[in-house]
């Protein structure tokens, strides 16, 4: 499957998740702020993923579910620098350098945009052996 | 029973699917008010689309919280279709089969068809689907806290399953 294959299957599953119209799914759309997910939308997005492109999506891999909770990985409303390292490690399809220069927790969610969730599907589908 | 919108359950396959029935009654109030006869025309009875959402999310919700042992707070998160095409009223029974889509650590996605039912005539069909989420408060994913007791699963809840022969742990 092409990455503009994956592109209109996710588009077309946004839609569907958030009843938002297909034209307003660009690559740099973020989820929360400009699709307006909330927390079950998060959820939602990743069944209609799994059932999409037959793939299983264990918990916290493609969004983080318990970073605001670690005082190790935000301190006084940032996320600190480990914090920063551990996303980049969980969350590989995750372009952090935008959020990087202002840290705020407050903002995190904007590090989810449509590009990651392709991305995320992406290297999902090139680990699945055959 | 304050707040229940289904009468029974009549099936239940668990962590699979779960069939109820609600009875439409004359005697309940809304059905006064819903819609109370104007100038232009006379009363119409008609069961409200909303408590027919509540219905289902209610069988939904016994479906997933029997699947996890009642131990955990199961509560519509979503309401992602809804389509009725057919107006129930009194004297009608509505039949609520849901089936779990979707099924994790965190809610589950759940399917719902809607028929209605004729007691005089013996006929049935399907007036809707109902697609519902529903999120274990426990692991959501916002990080909320909430009350230890299962304020979900209260005394109503389990007369209606205790009346249906639903078993609950622990009784």
């Amino acid at each position: 499957m092409t990455r503009d294959d994956i592109y209109a299957k996710v588009k077309e599953i946004l839609a569907d998740a958030m009843g938002v119209d297909e034209g307003d799914v660009t690559p740099e759309a973020t989820l929360r702020g400009d699709l307006g997910a909330e927390s079950i939308d998060f959820l939602d997005i990743v069944f209609r993923l799994e059932q999409a492109f037959g793939i299983k999506i264990q918990q916290g891999e493609l969004f983080p579910d318990s970073l605001a909770q670690n005082a190790d990985f935000v301190q006084d409303g940032k996320v600190t620098a480990r914090g920063i390292a551990a996303i980049k490690e969980k969350l590989p399809h995750v372009d952090l350098s935008a959020f990087e220069k202002d840290p705020q927790v407050s903002k995190i969610g904007d590090i989810f945009t449509v590009e990651a969730l392709v991305r995320f599907v992406q290297n999902k589908l090139a680990s699945v052996p055959g | 029973m304050r707040w229940m919108w289904i009468d029974r359950v009549v099936e239940l396959q668990p962590r699979q699917r779960l069939v109820s029935i609600k009875h439409i009654s004359l005697a309940e109030e809304h059905m006064h008010e819903h819609f109370a006869a104007t100038e232009a025309r006379s009363s119409l009875p008609v069961m409200p689309g909303s408590l027919i959402v509540e219905g289902v999310a209610q069988s939904g919700g016994i479906l997933i919280g029997h699947a996890l042992a009642f131990e955990q707070k199961i509560v519509l998160a979503k309401v992602t279709r809804v389509d009725l095409d057919h107006d129930a009223t009194a004297g009608d029974t509505l039949r609520y089969t849901i089936t779990i889509d979707q099924f994790g650590p965190q809610g589950a996605s759940t399917k719902g068809v809607v028929d209605l039912l004729e007691v005089w005539s013996g006929k049935s069909r399907t007036i809707g689907h109902i697609d519902l989420m529903f999120s274990v408060l426990e692991n959501n994913m916002a990080g909320i806290e909430f009350p230890e007791g299962n304020f979900v699963f209260g005394e109503a809840f389990k007369t209606l399953m205790r009346n249906s022969g639903v078993l609950i742990p622990g009784e």
